[in-house]
């Protein structure tokens, strides 16, 4: 086996074992890149050989390269949100999730392509370029965090980090037959990640296996001094333990979701593995939650307005791109109107008017009351179920250059939004393929902090649905 | 005939809070340091960082807010405030809106007609932006910089009810306020390093009529006397623009201390949109039963209750009440003394008298002197027992306040020692009356006033030091045995 095609957990084992040595691991996952990065246009900036690469003498990870998502603050490349206003741009501090994977053994392996400030499903709204979807180039490997899918498919890191604030990892994890994992809202620190809606904006990890996300949920979780938002909570071992029957659990699907208007091979796929649930022992019943349109719709209300205030910093009066050279109006005119692409221009006008005076109580503020009903929903339904069980998209992987309206492509959201919405851990895990051969992912959503059991429930479902999921390339 | 007309004023103060660090960060919030000195990724607004709050700051908030009658939301939380300027790093304010801190207290001022309170809508929590500083003038440089040493620096704001009729009861509001916000030890509220600034509202109407005027806004003024100049230029200007027939309108106006007149800054604009929202980067401020206790409990006595006490407890005139209170380290010094020594009047005349005047001399505040209560005490006490005169103890306690030493130690080193020895003086006085035997002749005679020359001429002798009781006395019998 080349050492590109190892996961975690092997890589661990085989330098444990004295098998490998960290400069080895580092050569081989360096070489795989520069074969195959410029296919995969996953990276925005990386590491092109290993004197470039600190590699240290502890830790887990040591000599592992990670491919850290482009709006998390590194010191080591810039940090520039894919964006033609951030480029080039290297933070002054290094965020916690970057620092406690280093603290890990880590080698940052570089920044991964992104939708603009991480708004988009397909990596078409970077401000530099595309990325491609291993599985096929032609089709692109989701968004936003899709530049950390595209390269972790490709075998140019065993793992990377994503952010997730309606679906970002977990849509490209399906659509790059991933897992992906989106952590209970505070279980992971955001210092150091460029906000897009505070809110709802996780980081997590992608892997290519559900006890690689456990590894990297040991790494990042915990409370963080820099963040008033992260849970001061104890965060268990998520490894030990984590094979578990299937029959131990109770998974609900939520009347109506597999209704909606779903490709048919997604639908397929997700029946089967539910079927296969069922017949290892599993218990499946039915349980009633909102329309799946309703979170969706106070989502595209609080995201951008979170949005629209967190990118108000991009001014250029103090970094990044600056404009105009006339008054200072025209600065900020010129620096934003020329920086910002389309997408964000969109989502920055929605939520300024979601909040400007006269809207806020009719759009804003009901958004939030909705958002604590749909909570309250969830919260009776976690009585009845310890896990929800969903596609994770409506479809396979988007066509490259496909013409997309706006807002059907927000609904391929559908599924994932609820878990930001209601801060829930959630996780995609490979299902199986369409018939186009392109990855199908499932979704189990659970309660605040239940990541030890959800990670247990997602490995037994991996372990009976037992897909050869091969690096791709 | 003239009509007479009502004003209301209303005020808004920012005061900085001198905690240590900034609101959000760890920085110093150090004033006069090099520009940008104390800033960090956080308080720059950096893309990812997040604001923690200082815990140090909501308490002096909380103190604020009790010190002055507030009640407390005790589910309070921050919002944002959008807009943009370049010294405001973030494009938006961490602020309060619908929920902050305290609301609905009261100042108590004195006015002529006594005591009156003013009431306080609300006192929030907020962030300072930075500083521009502009490159030559505003109207010819062509460029800006930004100094963001005071962003995210913590501060109050409190905001007065339109209950203040004149600008004398302005300038008592402001007066009170910062009294009381001294005794609480949470601000310096220095004006000219900006530690407490002040905005005003200002409309007048005819009396009897019940809707308010139209409410001009004034801005930048600098010290407590340019806000009581301010508002009675503004009053001036708007009951003779009545008077004109002009219509007021509703306008932004700045304070110019050369012409000593408000110049228009800007006039009404489209409401602005600040965007308010909730702070989603911090959890929400609780504030509980026990905290407010605990702070209540904490409080120091306030500026008036301690007037009062001094009037009350050591029979002080009201003058000498107002002048001990004003500083509460004066007053502490007094009940320091007075602990000492049981005369609360002489206290109070020492440290009105001798004390103000070197303190005034030197330029420095009560607590920087090296007068304490206790050898104040004692020096008072070396007076009392005749080891010193009182124009000796000027000097000594003048001694005492440059170098601190205790005044026993003065009087021994200098020899200050007050001559009671009779035998010692009786030989004094009779080489005196040897050299003037026209004198002792003169009182022999009948003629008891040239006793004043010769009681000058023992002290003369004595260079201050002979007891002047006792040498009138002794001259007296001396003259009569002769
Ligand atoms: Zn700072």
């Amino acid at each position: 086996m080349e050492i590109y095609e190892m996961n975690l957990r092997q890589l661990i084992e085989a330098r444990e074992k004295g098998e490998l040595t960290s400069e080895e691991i580092i050569d081989g996952f360096i070489d795989r890149m520069n074969n195959v990065e410029a296919d995969v246009k996953g990276f925005v900036s990386r590491l092109e050989n290993s004197s470039g690469a600190e590699i240290k003498e502890i830790g887990d990870l040591r000599g592992i390269p990670i491919a850290v998502k482009d709006n998390m603050a590194t010191l080591d490349f810039p940090t520039s949100c894919s964006s033609k206003l951030l480029e080039g741009y290297t933070t002054p501090y290094e965020g916690t999730a970057v620092k406690k994977l280093k603290e890990a053994g880590a080698v940052i392996a570089g920044k991964t392509n992104m939708d603009e400030f991480a708004m988009g499903s397909s990596t078409e709204n970077s401000g530099f370029m595309t990325s491609r979807n291993p599985w096929n180039l032609d089709h692109l490997p989701g968004g936003s965090s899709g530049g950390s899918a595209a390269v972790v498919a490709a075998g140019e890191v065993p793992a990377a980090l994503g952010s997730d604030t309606g679906g970002s990892i977990r849509q490209p994890a399906a659509f790059s037959g991933l897992v992906g994992l989106k952590p209970t809202y505070g279980s992971v620190s955001r210092y150091g990640l460029v906000a897009f809606a505070s809110s709802l904006d996780q980081i997590g990890p992608l892997t290519r296996n559900v006890k690689d996300a456990a590894l990297m949920l040991n790494i990042l979780a915990g409370k963080d001094q820099m963040d008033s938002t992260s849970a001061d909570v104890e965060h268990p071992d998520y490894l030990a333990e984590i094979e578990q029957d299937i029959s131990g659990f109770r998974f609900g699907v939520p009347k109506g979701y597999l209704e909606l208007e779903l490709h048919p091979d997604v639908k397929a796929r997700v029946e089967e593995a539910i079927e296969r649930i069922k017949e290892n022992g599993g218990e499946v019943v039915e349980v009633e939650l909102p329309p799946a349109d309703q979170a969706l719709a106070i989502y595209y209300i609080i995201a951008p307005a979170e949005a629209s205030s967190n990118l108000a910093r991009f001014d250029g009066v103090r970094y990044g791109q600056r404009l105009g050279d006339g008054d200072i109006e025209e600065m900020y005119q010129k620096t934003r109107n020329e920086g910002f692409g389309s997408e964000v221009k969109r989502r920055i006008m929605l939520g300024t008017y979601a909040l400007s005076a006269g809207y806020q109580d009719e759009l804003y503020k009901k958004a939030l009351k909705v958002r604590t009903l749909i909570r309250d929903q969830y919260k009776a339904v976690f009585e009845e179920v310890d896990f929800i069980i969903t596609p994770t998209c409506p479809t396979p992987a988007f066509k490259m250059g496909e013409e997309r309206d706006p807002l059907e492509t927000y609904l391929t959201d559908i599924f994932t939004v609820p878990a930001n919405i209601t801060g829930s851990p959630a996780i995609s895990l490979p299902a199986g393929f369409s018939e186009d051969g392109l990855p199908v992912g499932v979704q189990l959503i659970g309660s605040a902090f239940s990541e030890k059991r959800l990670l247990q429930a997602a490995n037994s479902l991996e372990n009976i649905l037992d897909i050869d999921n091969p690096v791709q390339l | 005939m003239t009509t007479n007309y009502e004003i209301i004023i209303g005020l808004e103060v920012h005061l900085q809070l001198n905690t240590e660090s900034k609101l959000f960060c760890g920085c110093s919030t150090k004033f006069g340091e090099e520009p940008n000195a104390n800033t960090c990724p956080v308080c720059l607004g950096m893309p990812g960082t997040l604001p923690v709050i200082n815990e140090r700051a909501v308490e002096y908030a909380l103190m604020a807010c009790r010190a002055t009658d507030c009640k407390i939301n005790q589910y309070n939380k921050f919002d944002r405030k959008n807009y943009y300027y370049p010294d405001l790093p973030k494009g938006y304010q961490i602020s309060q809106f619908d929920l902050p801190i305290g609301f609905d207290g009261a100042v108590t001022i004195e006015t002529e007609d006594g005591y009156k309170d003013i009431g306080l809508t609300r006192i929030h929590l907020e962030e300072d932006a930075g500083k521009l500083i502009h490159a030559g003038s505003v109207a010819d440089s062509d460029h800006s910089l930004v100094d963001f040493n005071r962003g995210g620096v913590p501060l109050i704001e409190i905001v007065s009810e339109p209950d203040l009729r004149t600008p004398a009861e302005a300038k008592a509001y402001l007066d009170a306020l910062k009294q009381i916000m001294l005794y609480l030890g949470i601000s310096d509220c220095n004006m000219e390093e900006g530690s407490l600034r002040c905005d005003a509202n200002v409309s007048i109407r005819p009396e009897g009529q019940e809707e308010f005027g139209v409410k001009v806004e004034v801005k930048n003024m600098n010290s407590f006397k340019a806000v009581e100049n301010a508002l009675s230029y503004e009053v001036e200007r708007q009951k003779k623009m009545l008077e004109n027939g002009d219509v007021i309108s509703q306008e932004t106006r700045s304070w110019d201390d050369t012409s000593n007149k408000t110049v228009l800054m800007r006039g009404k604009e489209e409401a602005d949109d600040y965007r308010y929202f909730p702070e989603p980067d911090l959890m929400p401020l609780e504030i509980s039963d026990q905290w407010i206790k605990e702070t209540d409990d904490n409080l120091p006595e306030l500026p008036l209750a301690k007037k009062e006490r001094f009037i009350e407890d050591y029979e002080l005139p009201e003058y000498d009440a107002e002048v001990l209170t004003d500083d509460f380290k004066l007053a502490n010094l007094f009940e320091e003394t007075v602990g000492n020594y049981s005369n609360p009047k002489e206290v109070s005349n020492w440290l009105m008298g001798e004390f103000l005047k070197l303190l005034n001399e030197e330029g420095i505040s009560p607590d920087e002197s090296n007068i304490t209560g206790n050898n104040l005490a004692s020096l008072l006490k070396l007076i009392d027992d005749g080891t010193i005169s009182s124009k000796i103890a000027k000097d000594v306690f003048e001694e005492m306040f440059n170098t601190g030493k205790e005044p026993e130690a003065i009087v021994e080193e200098k020899g200050l020692t007050q001559i009671s020895d009779e035998d010692k003086l009786v030989e004094i006085i009779n080489n005196i009356l040897d050299e003037n035997q026209d004198v002792v002749e003169e009182i022999q005679s009948g003629n008891e006033r040239p006793v004043g020359f010769l009681v000058g001429q023992v002290m003369k002798e004595t260079r201050g030091k002979a007891n002047p009781q006792l040498a009138n006395k002794l001259i007296r019998e001396e003259v009569a045995k002769r």
